[in-house]
């Protein structure tokens, strides 16, 4: 072996470069920029619209076995001392983002929960923040999200875009007051609203699937479908016959045992409507199948790679048959609790567009049912904060918090998502040429 | 097990893409099907795979006639293929993409991960695969994702294999490897069906070799024929697989590149401190494996990378911190290594696509109007030219074989005032007559007095073509060394040696 006599330095008789290139990560500023923002909106909060007093946060109900002590904070310092922490932290993604790192996870968790106390001591000052029922409420608030974000990531893990959400989480609705107050059984409700949610899945599939046309546009037409029908057969059919076909009976709430007794969580977690049991076990169940079962390896690969699903001889329509109408008898089911739970009777258009922010939830939560179900959760939050906030008489404009779950559905969407990637055939009919 | 194909005919519409084929493979046979792109391979082994039904004809395994509704039924039969494009989900893991479809389960339908992975292990220790069954596809090198297949056909028993166009993808020394492979598999009694059109590897492991043309068996042939004898089968006519061309006359222009470093919006430097130059009328041809910075090297000259240092300069003139568009005016030519991504536009017209970097002004756009007759007159007079075979000037490229694609991005960038000449992988995925066309119309281009850069990664193209062969590695020039240099040196510098002698 040679010397080469050329301008790079080299090892003896080895290849020029043995050592490869750094490779350098891309890191965003998304995080470093929103985080900024907010510490600096909630600043100018403050600063403008000063507000006296103390806040008391209450976090436990009086009801509890164990009862956690009430903690009262003068409302304006801890808001102004939660803004410098969140100041810090804003600076420490700076850093971060200087140094080529990205923001980890856990830093953003206790930003929003620094954030969120300081938010709430300066705009209930002189009031109490009930806790306990903020966030249970939240949860309950967060079941029509829970099961359409589940819908939809089944949906979509199998390649179907289901935009239909909202068409199925209104038909389940319609269906639950119908079918509830003709047999006077909850159950039998939600058993009606989860045919309803599967009757709009079959047009979606027999569309998108069958005659291959754009998921997008299918999804949209049957949710404008399900508004026509439902407002139609409402004025026409419901309202008329109100104490016969628009009384659904309701949801209570029950108490599980032992586990309801658990200071914060029980109060939040187990003192519900069934209808939420049903919605963790759904979670779970979705969940554990999509990655642990045969069903669950063959729905993603139809979802992945039609095509390698097809020569292994899976037969890739009817998995995402399957799939589609699974999804919508889970989205379905949410639907029942705007008529079992929320207010006994159907209404025109009263899912208000969940659908959409539960599609939202399957992106945010990158196609995953336990991530989607935590974001989905998030605007549950939102949605309800908005409505204890109302109640506490916050200085906010009223129309400022109805904005707030749709915000926080932008922000979450376009700002916090990383690098999320959809499953590769997602939208794309199948078709053996 | 034996396979047999009687009689087999399979029409889409007006076009018969077989045309009554009949094969046998006997077991321990590695049996070639031998024809261009687009001659009626793939379709054939679909219709065998059960993806497709044939019109006529039958299918029997050890004599026995059967009935194949889908893949699966193909599979159950033992029947297993390694798709040119691998059949392989890139987000699971490779237990997941070998177990799929075939799932151990436990109970109420959990997956069997461990039962997959040891039979994943099992297979591959059987054949010295050396895969980890719980890496992730897409993170894998083509020739492990190939052996993935491999390992995936083999879990399910199958007993007749078939490789289409299983080379297409991989470098020498992973094609010797699968070459192996077959041998091994072979012995082992399977019955193998390898679709291919390169002549070098038919005749290293075939022991029978069936000819197919247009749809049609043309011929058995022996597997001591001559590559002429086969090529000429396989084209219908005789072919010339060497490219004849005359010393170089060095003219005046010359391309000068120094110090180039291309990095990519990370900071990865993908051309690393890079510096030749070509004389008019020469080729300096760049060989190395697929991913040593070929493809960063030949988008910098076009102006097509974001991140550049260093000099390029064309006839004085520099062109680094131009647009692509002052690039192309200044006389550059740019057939790119992907067609179907940046030569054509697949749903434009053979016509539309033979204007697409003229759409700026005459001769085809006056006061911002198409002059529709003279791209019409200029399309079919470059049709006849570049021999595309298309039924005309509206056919949509994206319709066209591999070769005839290829010989309108090539028509397209010759047409024009060329200075300098960029020919990424000219033939890559075309047809052996349309080979000989392009490298005919570049050894052309040369002799006009233009500087011309070939890159490729098929060693014998580069030999063909080259003056000068240029080796990169990592990014890095290995040498620059004349165009008779031996194969074995020249492999050796690909992996990165610089022999004795050579100056980089």
């Amino acid at each position: 072996m040679s010397t080469p006599p050329s301008s790079t330095p080299t090892v003896e008789g080895t290849a020029p470069a043995e050592a490869a290139p750094a490779v350098i990560a891309v890191v965003s500023r998304k995080a470093a920029v929103l985080l900024t923002l907010i510490a600096a909106g909630l600043a100018a909060a403050v600063g403008f619209g000063s507000q006296d007093g103390e806040t008391t946060f209450r976090l436990a109900r009086s009801t509890d076995f164990f009862e956690l002590p009430e903690i009262t904070v003068p409302a304006e310092n801890t808001a102004w001392v939660m803004i410098v922490l969140l100041a810090v932290i804003a600076a420490e993604s700076w850093r971060r983002y200087l140094k080529r790192r990205s923001t980890p996870i856990w830093l953003v968790a206790v930003y929003s929960l620094l954030a969120m106390t300081g938010f709430l001591s300066w705009a209930a000052a002189g009031g109490t923040v009930p806790v306990v029922s903020l966030l249970g409420n939240s949860v309950l608030l967060a079941v029509p999200l829970v099961f359409g974000a589940l819908g939809g990531v089944l949906g979509e893990r199998a390649g179907v875009v289901n935009i239909a959400i909202d068409g199925q989480l209104l038909a389940g609705a319609f269906a639950a007051a119908l079918v509830g107050s003709l047999t006077g059984s909850v159950w039998a409700g939600v058993l009606g609203a989860m045919a309803a949610g599967t009757v709009v899945a079959l047009i979606l599939g027999l569309f998108a699937i069958s005659y291959f046309v754009d998921q997008v546009i299918v999804g949209v037409v049957l949710n404008v479908l399900v508004i026509g029908i439902t407002s139609f057969l409402f004025t026409q059919v419901l309202a008329p016959n109100a104490a016969d076909l628009n009384s659904p009976p309701r949801f209570s709430a029950w108490n599980i045992p032992v586990v309801s007794e658990i200071p914060l969580i029980g109060p939040i977690l187990f003192r519900q409507a069934p209808i939420v049991y049903l919605l963790y076990i759904a979670v779970a169940l979705v969940t554990w199948s999509l990655y642990r079962t045969k069903w669950g390896l063959r729905v993603r690969a139809v979802g992945e790679h039609p095509k390698a699903a097809d020569t292994v001889g899976i037969n890739v329509n009817r998995t995402r048959y399957r799939t589609v109408l699974l999804a919508g008898a889970i989205a379905g089911m949410g639907g029942a609790f705007y008529t079992l739970v929320s207010v006994p009777q159907f209404n025109r258009e009263m899912t208000g567009g969940a659908g959409y922010i539960a599609l939202a939830a399957v992106i945010f939560g990158k196609w995953d049912p336990i991530r989607a179900t935590l974001a989905a959760l998030l605007f549950g939050f939102a949605s309800n904060l908005q409505g204890v906030l109302s109640v506490l008489g916050s200085p906010v404009p009223s129309e400022f918090m109805l904005m707030l779950p749709y915000v926080v559905t932008i922000f979450a969407v376009a700002g916090l998502v990383g690098r999320s990637r959809a499953p590769a055939a997602v939208g794309l009919p199948y078709r053996k040429t | 097990m034996q396979l047999a194909l009687r009689g087999i005919t399979k029409r889409f519409g007006s076009l018969v893409a077989n045309d009554r084929i009949s094969l046998t493979v006997e077991p321990g046979e590695i049996h070639c099907l031998l024809g261009e792109n687009g001659a009626g391979k793939s379709t054939l082994m679909n219709v065998l795979y059960g993806l497709y039904q044939a019109d006529e004809g039958e299918i029997a395994l050890d004599g026995e006639v059967q009935h194949f509704s889908g893949p699966g039924d193909a599979i159950a039969a033992g029947i297993g293929m390694v798709h040119q494009h691998f059949m392989l989900v890139p987000v699971f893991t490779v237990a997941e993409n070998v177990m799929l479809g075939n799932e151990a389960t436990g109970l109420g339908g959990v997956l069997d991960l461990d039962a997959a992975r040891a039979r994943v292990r099992e297979i591959s220790q059987r054949f010295g695969f050396n895969v980890d069954p719980d890496a992730v596809v897409e993170d894998l090198p083509v020739g492990v994702q190939q052996r993935v297949e491999i390992i995936k056909a083999l879990s399910r028993d199958a007993r007749v294999l078939v490789f289409d166009e299983p080379t297409a993808v991989l470098t020498p020394q992973e094609t010797d490897d699968l070459m192996g492979t077959m041998r091994q598999l072979k012995e082992a009694g399977t019955a193998i069906v390898f679709i291919t059109h390169k002549l070098r590897e038919v005749r290293e492991v075939a022991d029978r070799i069936t000819v197919i043309r247009l749809g049609r068996v043309v011929g058995e042939a022996d597997p001591g024929a001559s590559n002429a004898e086969l090529a000429s089968l396989m084209v219908g006519r005789p072919v010339e697989l060497t490219v004849h061309k005359e010393p170089p006359v060095l003219g005046e222009g010359a391309l000068v590149v120094s110090g180039l470093t291309v990095a990519d919006a990370t900071g990865l430097v993908h051309v690393d401190d890079v510096s030749f130059s070509i004389r008019g009328g020469e080729v300096l041809a760049v060989a190395g494996v697929q991913g040593n910075g070929q493809t960063e090297l030949t988008e910098a000259l076009l102006g097509l990378q974001d991140h550049v240092l260093g000099s390029i300069t064309l006839d004085g003139q520099e062109l680094v911190g131009r647009t692509v568009r002052q690039i192309l005016d200044a006389g550059v030519g740019f057939v790119p290594e992907d067609r179907q991504v940046d030569g054509l536009v697949g749903t434009f017209t053979i016509a539309e696509n033979l204007m697409l970097d003229r759409s700026f002004g005459p001769p085809f756009v006056r006061a911002g109007s198409l002059q529709l007759g003279r791209l019409e007159a200029f399309a079919q007079e470059k049709l006849t030219e570049y021999d595309v075979r298309a039924p005309g000037i509206s056919t949509h490229a994206g319709n066209l074989s591999g070769g005839n694609q290829q010989k309108v991005v090539v028509a397209r960038e010759l047409s024009k005032d060329l200075r300098f000449l960029v020919a990424a992988q000219p033939t890559r995925g075309v047809d052996v007559g349309s080979i000989e066309f392009i490298h005919k119309q570049i050894v052309a281009t040369r002799d006009t007095g233009i500087p011309v850069l070939v890159v490729s990664t098929e060693l014998d193209e580069v030999v063909a073509l080259a003056d000068r062969i240029m080796v990169l590695y990592r990014g890095r020039i290995v040498g620059i060394v004349p165009a008779d240099t031996p194969r074995e040196v020249l492999g050796l510098m690909m992996t990165g040696e610089r022999p004795e002698g050579v100056v980089a």
